[in-house]
């Protein structure tokens, strides 16, 4: 097929959401601002998927569009195989959670969570009692009765996320659902979603901005900026195998170095050094070496074990912070500053500040990026 | 010492110079909410005097006068008190004129309403330009004289006017809309349209449009949204703008004399003509008295109903 080159597509073979081309463009002429900018991919039956980016890259817009509650400007938007570019959403098999949660504010919790099976013209009574079981679901029996103004916000979460999967969506939509809770019920409500997902087989589009959650949750991860689609993949894709330099420094921490490849088996750093790695970069390409933190060993100058010479510089620890379980360094080399990372176990070496050292790493953990 | 010299120039809360720094005990924060009110209650005494003045006298006037006896001299004697004047309001030809009366405003105001949701809504979903432009041509007719509207209203709708005119040009005869109930209640609905508009505005403007977008999301057509979210949601600013149309339309004088003609005695007329034609003060008062009784009570089930526009 020939769209599948730059499809990031899931493997399943009836995709429970496709874009392919999907572009939105806002304001005329003048003062036109793309905020999705020819995105294609799928998203799998049952799959927990995140869509991840700074602000503005077009997050919001995109869930919007799979909701209905925004058209795309080109492109084609298939739900289980039907193409529904320009269907209202209340003709769509999705439902949303809204970031703010979008209570209705004069109905009881009650009524709120039946609203979208009375809508579809589902009995009162019937309607009640599924509403009662989501209720009972997300833990909020007693509490029918209240108006949305009486719970804790966690709690209103909890009410957005009944009162959508109760109508059973094939694909629920979640617009950075947890940003308006404290860290300790985010946490719990983190797992608490992705063991519901779980349970219901139900496919998560999980718009967030915080990478630690996209991170945990995630089966498959998107990573967007601009309005453009730059990466889908789990976890350690975008962790260890990230597709460019914004990837690269987006997710997680990371040493970006300007390099020279020299040949398929080496680069050439800013200051002359040659250094180990495997490359399909042409000779003479402008990279960047992404190098983790973590994955850096610190020790005396010129203590490197013969095997790391070749991906071994030398520098001088400019400052080391305590962190509990870690210790982290920032160790100036000529004309970088690298940060690098220690478990902080008790037997082991402490530097300061003015120690000369050399830092060394695992061939296979440094990982050639684009600019 | 004068009071304003007790007035701190910040405005905020400060505490008197006497109390303690920062700390709040239950004596200085009461001594500070005494304090405020006072000053509140400073700023607002040039208010006070106007509406006792100008507001509460006339209107304590005519509820005396409403418990007089007429004299003959056209008159009121305030000794002999009595409530002859009420027991007639019981008489076939008031409670004739005051049905007639609250049917017209009572359409007048389902009509405002209808005509003015669409046109709020669509306001309030504008962007700022438009929105601001919007509100400009609604306010417009304000800064003519009520009176002249209500003469230009005489001038199309009489039978030489634009608009007997056009339908004789179409072929459709002359019309005679002037001098009909039909023509006070098209004055009634033009005056107070304003009235309508800027209250559901003020009520839809304010709603969280996700609200609406959720309510889609959840399977609600376009009329189901409305029935179910928006109209509930913008209760307080329909309520508001039909009492604000209500009220006047009930009392109404100008719009029913200039373009209802004798045909159609209205409430506003009737009161009128008791005490300047009829010399019937006190029964004129009394009426009046009635009337303003069942508009305080709208606006009292108003503001219980929780209603803050405006
Ligand atoms: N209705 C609109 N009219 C004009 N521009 C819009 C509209 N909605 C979004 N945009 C623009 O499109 C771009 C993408 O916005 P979007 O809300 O999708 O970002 P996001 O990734 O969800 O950001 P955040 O993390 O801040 O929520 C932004 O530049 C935004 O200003
Ligand atoms: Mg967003």
């Amino acid at each position: 097929m020939a769209e599948s080159a730059e499809t990031h597509g899931a493997t399943r073979a009836n995709p429970a959401v496709a874009l392919r081309g999907i572009t939105k463009r806002f304001g005329s002429d003048d003062t036109v601002v793309v905020a999705v900018d020819d995105v294609s991919l799928d998203i799998a039956d049952g799959e927990f998927f995140a869509m991840l980016g700074p602000s503005g890259c077009g997050k919001t817009t995109t869930l919007r569009m799979i909701a209905g509650l925004e058209f795309p400007t080109e492109g084609s938007l298939k739900i289980f195989g039907d193409e529904v570019g320009t269907l209202p959403p209340n003709k769509r098999p999705v439902n949303t959670v809204f970031q703010n949660y979008a209570l209705f504010p004069h109905m009881t919790v009650l009524d709120n969570v039946s609203f979208g099976l009375r809508m579809q013209k589902v009995s009162k009574s019937d309607a009640a009692a599924r509403a009662r079981e989501l209720i009972g679901l997300v833990r909020l029996s007693g509490m029918e009765h209240r108006k949305p103004a009486q719970l804790s916000g966690g709690q209103q979460q909890r009410v957005a996320l009944a009162r959508a999967l109760v109508n059973r969506p094939k694909v629920l939509l979640l617009d950075e659902p947890l940003g308006a809770l404290d860290l300790k019920l985010r946490q719990e409500m983190q797992g608490e979603l992705k063991s519901l997902q779980r349970e219901l087989g139900v496919s998560f589009v999980f718009v967030t901005h915080d990478q630690e959650e996209a991170l945990t949750m995630s089966d498959r991860i998107a990573v967007m900026d601009d309005g453009r689609l730059l990466q889908v993949g789990s976890a350690e894709d975008l962790y260890e195998r990230p597709v460019n330099r914004f990837v690269a420094d987006f997710i997680g921490q990371t040493n970006l170095i300007e390099a020279t490849v020299a040949d398929g088996a080496t680069i050439v750093l800013a200051n002359g050094s040659k250094v180990a790695a495997t490359t399909a970069h042409p000779a003479g390409a402008k990279v960047f070496m992404s190098l983790r933190p973590e994955s850096i060993t610190i020790g005396e100058r010129g203590s490197a074990p013969a095997e790391f010479r070749a991906d071994c510089l030398d520098g001088t620890v400019s400052e080391a912070t305590y962190l509990g379980h870690a210790v982290d360094y920032h160790v100036s080399i000529d004309w970088i500053d690298l940060e690098v990372r220690t478990p902080a176990v008790v037997a082991r070496k402490r530097y300061r500040p003015g120690d000369n050292v050399s830092v060394w790493w695992n061939r296979a953990s440094n990982w050639l990026v684009a600019d | 010492m004068s009071v304003l010299d007790q007035v701190p120039v910040d405005g905020g809360g400060s505490p008197p110079v006497s109390a303690p720094v920062a700390v709040a005990t239950p004596e200085f924060e009461a001594a500070n909410e005494r304090q405020s009110r006072r000053r509140g209650l400073l700023i607002a005494l040039p208010s006070y005097a106007y509406l006792v003045v100008f507001f509460a006298v006339p209107l304590l006037t005519v509820v005396i006068y409403s418990f007089a006896t007429r004299n003959r001299f056209g008159g009121a004697d305030l000794t002999g008190w009595n409530i002859d004047s009420y027991q007639e309001l019981g008489d076939d030809l008031i409670r004739t004129i005051f049905v007639r009366s609250a049917v017209l405003a009572l359409i007048t105001t389902v009509i405002c309403l209808a005509v003015s949701y669409p046109f709020a809504y669509y306001m309030a979903t504008r962007g700022e330009r438009t929105r601001n432009l919007m509100l400009v041509f609604v306010m417009i007719p304000f800064w003519t004289n009520f009176l002249v509207r209500n003469y230009a209203w005489y001038v199309i709708l009489g039978s030489d006017g634009p608009l007997s005119r056009i339908t004789e040009f179409v072929g459709l005869g002359p019309t005679r809309v002037l001098f009909t109930q039909v023509a006070v209640v098209l004055g009634l609905v033009y005056g107070y349209l304003p009235f309508m508009i800027l209250p559901l505005y003020a009520a839809i403007e304010r709603l969280d449009g996700r609200l609406l977008e959720a309510s889609r999301d959840l399977y609600a057509n376009g009329f189901q949204s409305f029935r179910h979210v928006l109209l509930p949601l913008s209760m307080p600013g329909v309520i508001a703008g039909s009492i604000l149309v209500f009220i006047p339309s009930l009392g109404a004088y100008v719009t029913p004399q200039i373009l209802g003609g004798a045909k159609t005695t209205l409430l506003g007329s009737y009161i009128v003509t008791q005490f300047l034609t009829a010399r019937n003060l006190p029964f004129g008062a009394a009426m009046s008295t009635v009337l303003m009784a069942v508009m305080l009570a709208a606006t009292i089930v108003y503001f219980r109903k929780g209603g803050r526009t405006l």
